[in-house]
């Protein structure tokens, strides 16, 4: 009786994926024929339930239930098995709940939003499958579950970039967003196998459970006189994948272009949920990667330098979209920190808040745009705080949270985060340059928060004529959507630290009690409470953050002719940022020009040269045509001839079984 | 001996029935020769144990099959002398590759390849074993996807059958339901002042 | 004694025989028809001989399905015949050309 208590319900937990999955095929199959109200009938409805469902079971975890199973066979290859199954702890509850929250609230706002568009019902079938995929991917228990989940939603995110496929950047950004992300997944594939033949099993829970006897065999790789042991091995590769899904340095550049999406696929999928899976797949693997110190130090360094490198990219941007997808990729860089310095609870913590505070960001910042014409140039902004209240008050919270004011979310996280750089010591100097890296980031984040939220609602009336006359507040279904999340991006990080205890420094005890695995050498939460950390006011990121909306406040809002005589005095830096460092181009000149060479090469020589001149008016053809109409004569419609063939057959055979004996 | 004895009996007559079915001139003493040459291969699989096929030999084949090739060759005037034109000019081509073909298939028989695992003598079972019991068995059980499908492919058959030889007539009489059951009163009732 | 072989040898002459058969009545297709019969009867007497002496009851079965596929290729074939019959006036194997390229 106590172990049916502490198992979760297998139909409910059924039911949570399968409601999107049905809406999307529903709406996908025949949305043509149920028309836009029953569309988006079908779809919030299912991802409510879905949401509603995911809070039942967050709130059985919480009193200690979980669920482990197969329900089927997926592949089966001899030893090689994968079977379809879900791992529920209070990791993939809490993930679920955010998910299925913030999937909700879009799915509610993309009536609004998408109104009249051609492609309505489309969209709502992407994401409803996008909401199934994000389930599968954080409910599954072992890696190929993960990796379909993974590279569904990567599908997913491609067609919705792309959505608007008339377009010809969208197409691009789409398909720049895929091939970037092969890239990653090709690691992120490496790793997965690398698993498969170092421990003989793809489940999480085996994997986990060995890891500890496999670290003390020492198995290595030998490679180009490297020797590299192997557990670093899968958690790099693993990590890559990481990388690419979320958007880190050098595989960051998809993700401000996947703003050509519309807004409310940025905020749910390039926002809160899709580019956050890595961070989950890290801490999902936290068994792994804690006995990997070379590893936790290749993701605390990326996350440091993506944080601080597109921190800087997002002081410039012009681009309303643009400046939030920048900072979406630094504070994915703030999560893998906290994840590198093995403060994995508060890694997801972050990913929590910064779900509910980002997806707000976006969609008041779509909200706008809908507004103005489906203009993102906060140029040609300012002074909309009079024409939309509501989305003032909402973006005014999503960036005071994303800055990291206390009291709302981003601050409980973010503070932590930083913290707990600091006290990583055993890193070394990556430790030092990631809590430098995230300190002024801070600062850098308030700025161009404020910087855009300025521009976007105070500052000056740059707003055009034709512009002006349409300005309005936007309906309630959008408005409605906004103010859920506000609660959420104003509560989640008192919630989270308060209620739920996620910052616990013995995580066994606090939130996600045995979900997560922290060494007790490393721990810096730990170490936080021994040095006496725990006053969370007044510390320095605090007045990072207070400082960077100051100088915003001074420089868009006050004396706004500063940011002008700034940019004239420091041109090449400015033009540095505002080309985002050059990657692109950089790209440019590596990969795609020599790409490009190479196959214009091969089809001059190959293709051309080879295969046309060479093969095809070299004889081939015509040797094929008379070979056919020599062999179009065996067929001669006689049976005769047809049996002396066989007869001939069989006197071949029957030769051939004599003479063998 | 007795087995022997019927062995070259039913062995015999069906090769000298064979013989009957390719030499003989008129069309419809082949049928005749090849219905012999089944009922003495009914024979041999009776001598085989194999009751079943050796019935449906006789009941399909010869009730059936063979009456199928009477009355089609009943129902078409044969000119049986243009259809023999030439026969004698190919005996020599044919009669060397069916001949080369049985040396082969004797020797291949008697080198002993095919015999590997095989029982010495014909042990019957006896009344014991009931073979079309046993028949039924695997085929409903191990064969029965085969067994499915080939019934569907005997429905396909008869279908196919029917749909190539069915002819309407055009001096034939039909009723036409659905004309009639749309019949409106106006279509055959007509007032007439008198 | 009757061994296997001798089973083998008949059916290998009643094999011969049909094919035999089918250089000799080049133009009469039912005749050409009773060849493939016979050939297939030589075909059922093996299956029929190599599973009483392997003691393997699926020969049977398999003869089953080859007497079914033997019986719907009669049925189908004859129609086809008496289809083409009734246009052409003639059952020649000579005149069946008529989709030949």
């Amino acid at each position: 009786m106590h172990e049916t208590a502490m198992t979760l319900n297998t139909t409910e937990l059924l039911v949570i994926p399968a409601l999107p999955l049905a809406a999307s095929l529903v709406a996908g199959l025949f949305g043509w024929a149920l028309k836009e109200r029953l569309t988006h009938w079908i779809c919030c409805l299912a991802v409510i339930a879905s949401a509603i469902l995911s809070a039942d079971v967050f709130m059985q975890v919480q009193q200690g239930a979980s669920f482990y199973g197969n329900f089927w066979t997926w592949m089966l290859s001899d030893q090689f098995v994968v079977p379809v199954g879900m791992m529920i702890d209070r990791l993939t509850a809490i993930m679920m709940l955010t998910v299925t929250i913030v999937s909700a609230c879009v799915h509610v706002y993309t009536i609004g939003y998408m109104h009249g568009d051609p492609g309505y019902t489309r969209f709502f079938s992407y994401i409803s499958g996008f909401t199934f995929s994000m389930l599968v991917l954080v409910m599954g228990n072992n890696f190929f579950t993960l990796f379909f989940g993974w590279e569904a939603v990567g599908l997913v995110s491609y067609l919705l970039i792309g959505f608007w496929f008339k377009r010809e950047s969208a197409n691009f950004a789409a398909l720049k967003a895929f091939i970037v992300n092969r890239v990653g997944d090709f690691g992120f594939a490496v790793g997965i196998l690398a698993i498969w033949y170092y421990f003989g099993t793809i489940d999480y829970r085996e994997v986990f459970n060995q890891v500890e006897s496999f670290v003390a065999q020492g198995h290595a790789l030998h490679f180009l006189g490297w020797e590299i042991s192997a557990i670093t091995f899968i958690c790099l590769a693993l990590f890559i994948g990481a990388m690419g899904k979320s958007g880190q340095v050098p595989l960051h550049v998809w993700l401000p272009d996947s703003m050509e999406g519309p807004t409310p696929i940025s905020a749910l999928i390039h926002a809160a949920t899709m580019v956050t899976a890595g961070v989950f797949m890290v801490a999902r693997c936290s068994p792994m990667f804690e006995f990997s110190e070379t590893a936790l130090a290749a993701v605390t360094l990326v996350g440091a330098i993506t944080a601080w490198m597109c921190a800087t990219i997002g002081l410039v941007q012009n681009d309303i979209k643009r400046v939030i997808a920048y900072s979406t990729c630094s504070q994915l860089g703030y999560m893998f920190v906290a994840c590198g310095v093995s403060a994995y609870s508060v890694g997801i913590f972050h990913l929590m808040t910064h779900a509910y505070f980002k997806a707000l960001l976006f969609l008041a910042a779509g909200s706008v745009i809908h507004a103005v014409l489906a203009d993102q140039d906060i140029r040609r902004m300012g002074q909309l705080r009079k024409y939309m209240p509501v989305t003032y008050f909402a973006m005014l919270i999503a960036a005071l949270a994303l800055s990291g004011v206390p009291p709302f979310a981003g601050f409980w996280s973010k503070d932590l985060i930083i913290e707990s750089a600091k006290v990583a010591d055993h890193l070394g100097w990556v430790g030092d340059l990631a809590y430098w890296a995230v300190l002024s980031g801070v600062f850098m984040t308030a700025f161009y928060t404020f910087r855009m939220f300025f521009l976007t609602f105070h500052n000056s009336d740059r707003l055009p004529e034709k512009t002006k006359a349409h300005v309005h507040e936007s309906p309630k279904v959008i408005t409605v959507p906004l103010l859920i999340l506000s609660v959420g991006a104003a509560l989640s990080g008192w919630w989270g630290v308060e209620v739920l205890d996620v910052a616990n420094p013995e995580v066994a005890e606090g939130y996600f009690g045995a979900s997560l695995f922290v060494m007790e050498s490393h721990n810096p939460l730990a170490t936080l409470v021994e040095e006496g950390h725990h006053a969370f006011f007044l510390t320095a990121p605090f007045w990072m953050a207070v400082g960077g909306i100051a100088l915003a406040f001074v420089m868009y809002f006050r004396e706004t002719a500063i940011p002008a005589r700034l940019v004239a005095s420091a041109r090449p830096l400015y033009t540095f940022l505002l080309n985002k460092w050059y990657w692109d181009e950089l790209y440019e000149r590596i990969f795609m020009l020599p790409a490009q060479r190479i196959g214009r090469w091969l089809w001059q020589k190959g293709d051309l040269a080879i295969i046309d001149q060479g093969i095809i008016h070299g004889g081939f053809v015509e040797t094929v045509k008379a070979g056919a109409a020599r062999m179009r004569e065996m067929q001669t419609g006689m049976v005769y001839h047809y049996a002396f063939a066989m007869v001939i057959g069989a006197f071949g055979f029957l030769t051939y079984l004599l003479l063998k004996g | 001996m007795l087995e022997t004895a019927f062995f070259y009996m039913f062995g015999g007559l069906a090769v000298l029935a064979a013989t009957g079915v390719v030499l003989a001139r008129n069309t419809m003493y082949s049928v005749m020769w090849l219905i012999f040459c089944f009922f003495n291969a009914a024979g041999l699989f009776f001598m085989l144990d194999a009751e079943f096929l050796g019935i449906i030999l006789i009941l399909i084949y010869v009730g059936a099959v063979m009456v199928l090739f009477i009355f089609v060759i009943m129902m078409l005037e044969i000119n049986t002398a243009v259809l023999r034109e030439g026969f004698l000019q190919y005996l020599p081509t044919g009669g060397l590759v069916a001949l080369v073909l049985l040396i082969e298939f004797v020797a291949a028989s008697r080198s002993g390849a095919f015999s590997q695992g095989a029982k010495a003598t014909a042990e019957h079972f006896g009344r014991e074993v009931n073979n079309t019991v046993e028949i039924g068995k695997l085929l409903y059980t191990k064969y029965l996807l085969g067994f499915e499908v080939a019934a569907v492919i005997l429905l396909v058959a008869l279908v196919g059958a029917i749909v190539l030889t069915l002819r309407a007539r055009k001096d034939a009489k039909y009723q036409n339901i659905s004309a009639q059951v749309r019949v409106r009163k106006e279509d055959r009732v007509r007032k007439v002042r008198l | 004694m009757i061994v296997l072989s001798d089973y083998l040898i008949v059916a290998a002459l009643l094999f011969s025989l049909g094919v035999i058969g089918l250089f000799l009545n080049r133009k009469n297709v039912i005749t050409i028809l009773m060849c493939i019969e016979l050939m297939l009867l030589a075909v059922n007497l093996n299956l029929v001989a190599f599973s009483h002496y392997l003691n393997d009851l699926a020969g049977q079965v398999f003869v089953f399905f080859v007497l079914t596929v033997a019986a719907s290729e009669v049925a189908v074939g004859l129609a086809i015949l008496v289809a083409f019959y009734r246009t052409r006036r003639s059952i020649e194997v000579e005149d069946i050309n008529t989709l030949q390229g």
